[in-house]
């Protein structure tokens, strides 16, 4: 199953090599990472979509709070958070094509970023739904390029994720 | 007060305490070389940078203290990493202080420059590149505070040679601001009711204590909860001299060489106990079949320690000393009379033995040495088959005298890491178990070991063999001994020592081992002792990696 997990971390040098270094070490995957500075310029927030069963998560979350430099790691739950991602699609379009590509860019609310006479670059955003909504619309005519940023996420609650540092673990 | 970075290191080293630090100098580190020439702080100068990171890492383990290393760039930093992946695994407290090119110069591939920081990232426990000289005092503040509170471990400072020679004020911080490390020590009150419940309602009960035990200073509690409570103890090799081996209920160690009355006790167990231990695989086996019918308590400082290989029903994150305190207290003593019968069968049936036939037996050897010393000596170890001999035969009976490395399984670890012990316990007697193969791996510390009249008594069981990964070849490889002879290929150990300036002793015949041993303990320099073991001589019991732990090779079955 896929997790988003949130990482508070100090904006620090070195800082993203020990996250990534972390889960090649222990075998953990990342589906994707998504890393900027907060409200807080002193901390940064890490987004970070793993696969695994609740153990491989358990050890997940608690190897990444035994980082010196990481102060909170939230792991979200369904329906307590939005999240987004940004998605770069290069389509292949012939004068065949063009008119039935042009309708699935819309009905999906896509954004044409760029049209040629072979191809049309679209970006969108949304959530990891719409996203592969989209990918699945296009797929038929031909991906030619795909580049995404990756998926950040927030917590839905009527507070911000604090970064007062980490509670004692039997509290 | 304005002083340069190297003088800066050294007044931070002074604030935390630290009286003596082991390393090897080179061009990054001038300045801190420089500093050291009349500073308090002594350098011991050991003849290669592994070895300078063992021994701190030997002087920590024997006294509690945070062992502190100091080698040059590039090479020198590298020649550290083992010694530092290897106080990683066994959470040693360890500051391993590094030069580094100049600031300008990193990342141009520089004379000597490697990335130590990025090296060493996945075996510290934190590590620090100081860029600026403003942060060098907090920087050793913090790295001292990180090394020895929570589960300790090493954490590596490098330090570019231009910021040791920038000057700064000296301000040490009086504490540590930390958002992101704090480590829980007290133990939730509702976990250790439930675990004394459980305790007290037990058939059997079993306590399984490991080097965490040791660390946090719990030797004391493990005794009281087990004697007030008639509850066996088995120990990892890290845990070791938490509970005394003479003690009747005592099982020694357990796992994969671990006794036959200790596997059986903890595979038939209805109850673990866990201090401090963290179910490596050496110590489950099988996991699946580890333990069948038992709950488990799991104590320890590490979140991440607990339910990592086996499933945890009671975890109580925190200081095994404070939570065992409580623990006590609490506990209503259980009915494990039954229990202790059973225990006593295994014993009775299953005891360790070996061979006596006349040859010289290693097992043989370490009881010698046990008898000599009463069991009061520091026990150093290599790895190897010596290791598990030392482990099953010398019946350690206090903590951090066992040192030993577990986790990394280092061979070249031990003699190093018993001058490390010598010089944090100068009036100890110090010994270095070791195998032909393994004492190779940092025999030149012998120059270290006489020059600083270091005592060191090293035992080398020589067989001729790398006799651990041999016995595998004789029993998982149809004797096919590739690569694992040295016979014929050793140095005379007698001569060699005896060019160093140490003693050399060599024991052939079964008759002279006492006297050898005496002799060694008698000499005030360090002195090898070469004994020519039975060279096929195997250690059992044995699992078969992957198997259950009660499925033992020259261990008896249940």
């Amino acid at each position: 199953m896929k997790h988003t997990i949130s990482v508070l971390v100090e904006n620090k040098f070195g800082v993203l090599a020990r996250i990534s270094g972390l889960f090649s070490a222990r075998g953990f995957n990342i589906s994707s990472l998504a890393v900027g500075e907060t409200e807080d310029p002193t901390v940064s927030r890490m987004t970070i979509v793993v696969e695994g069963d609740d153990r491989t998560l358990e050890q997940i979350k608690k190897q990444l709070n035994k980082l010196i430099d990481t102060i909170k790691v939230v792991d979200f739950k369904e329906g307590e958070f939005v999240d987004r991602e940004l998605i770069l699609v290069k389509v292949a379009v012939s004068p065949k094509t063009r008119k039935e590509v042009l309708e699935a860019i819309e009905s999906i609310g896509a954004c044409i970023e760029n049209a040629g006479s072979k191809s049309i670059s679209v970006s969108a955003t949304g959530d990891h739904t719409k996203i592969k909504a989209l990918l699945e619309l296009l797929r038929p005519f031909g991906i030619m390029e795909v580049v995404r940023t990756g998926r950040i996420a927030m917590s839905t609650e009527d507070k911000g994720l604090k970064v007062e540092g980490k509670p004692e673990v039997n509290e | 007060m304005k002083m340069n970075g190297a003088k800066i290191l050294i007044e931070s080293l002074k604030k935390e305490g630290v009286e003596v630090i082991f390393g090897y100098p080179g061009g990054q580190v001038l300045p801190i070389f420089d500093a050291l020439y009349d500073a308090p702080v002594k350098l011991i100068l050991t003849r290669h940078e592994q070895a300078a990171a063992h021994a701190a890492d030997g002087y920590a383990r024997a006294t509690g203290k945070t062992g502190v290393c100091l080698a040059t760039s590039g090479p020198g930093a590298t020649n550290l990493v083992t010694g530092i992946a290897t106080a990683y695994m066994d959470s040693v407290p360890m500051v391993a202080i590094t030069g580094q090119v100049k600031s300008f110069l990193i990342g141009n591939d520089a004379f000597q420059e490697a990335d130590i920081t990025g090296i060493t990232r996945p075996i510290t426990k934190h590590n620090y590149l100081v860029e600026d000289i403003k942060d060098l005092a907090r920087i050793v503040k913090e790295a001292f505070h990180i090394a020895s509170t929570g589960r300790p471990g090493p954490v590596l400072i490098d330090l570019p040679s231009d910021i040791q020679m920038q000057e700064a004020e000296f301000v040490y911080p009086e504490k540590v601001d930390l958002r992101g490390y704090k480590p829980t020590y007290k133990g939730h009150p509702g976990q250790i009711k439930r675990a004394a419940k459980a305790i007290s309602e037990a058939k059997r009960p079993i306590l399984y204590v490991g080097g965490g035990a040791i660390i946090s200073g719990a030797s004391e509690e493990v005794r009281d909860l087990a004697i007030k409570n008639d509850i066996p103890v088995t120990m990892t090799l890290l845990g070791l001299g938490a509970f005394p081996m003479d003690h009747k209920l005592s099982l020694g160690m357990l796992g994969m060489h671990g006794t036959a009355y200790a596997n059986h006790s903890i595979m038939e167990s209805d109850l673990i106990i866990s201090v401090g231990a963290r179910f490596d695989d050496r110590v489950t086996g099988k996991v699946d079949e580890f333990a069948p019918h038992a709950k488990v308590i799991h104590i320890d400082i590490d979140p991440a320690s607990v339910s990592k290989s086996v499933e945890v029903d009671i975890p109580i994150v925190g200081d095994a000393k404070t939570i065992l305190k409580h623990l006590i207290k609490a506990v209503k003593k259980p009915d494990t009379k039954d229990w202790l019968k059973r225990v006593e069968d295994w014993k009775a049936k299953h005891p360790l033995k070996y061979k006596d036939d006349g040859k010289i037996k290693p097992q043989y050897v370490l009881e010698e040495i046990w008898r000599a010393t009463k069991g009061e000596a520091i026990i150093c170890t290599e790895v190897g088959q010596h290791q598990m001999w030392a482990a099953q035969f010398y019946k350690f009976t206090n903590p951090r005298t066992m040192i030993s490395s577990g986790g990394l399984g280092t061979m070249g670890y031990g003699f190093p890491a018993a001058i490390g012990a010598q010089i944090g316990k100068p009036r100890a007697t110090v010994f270095d178990i070791a195998g032909d193969g393994s004492i190779q791996m940092n025999i030149q510390e012998l120059a270290t070991a006489v020059i600083n009249k270091l005592p060191v008594k090293v035992i080398i069981l020589n067989n001729g063999y790398l006799g651990m990964v041999r016995q595998w070849q004789e029993l998982f490889y149809k004797k096919r001994y590739s690569y694992t002879t040295l016979c014929g290929t050793c140095p005379d150990f007698v001569k060699l020592a005896e060019s160093y300036g140490a003693v050399g002793i060599r024991v052939t015949k079964k008759s002279e081992i006492k006297a050898a041993i005496e002799k060694a303990i008698k000499t005030d320099k360090c002195v090898f002792v070469d004994v020519c073991i039975e060279e096929e001589e195997n250690v059992y019991p044995m699992v078969p990696a992957g198997q259950a732990i009660n499925k033992m090779l020259g261990g008896g079955l249940a």
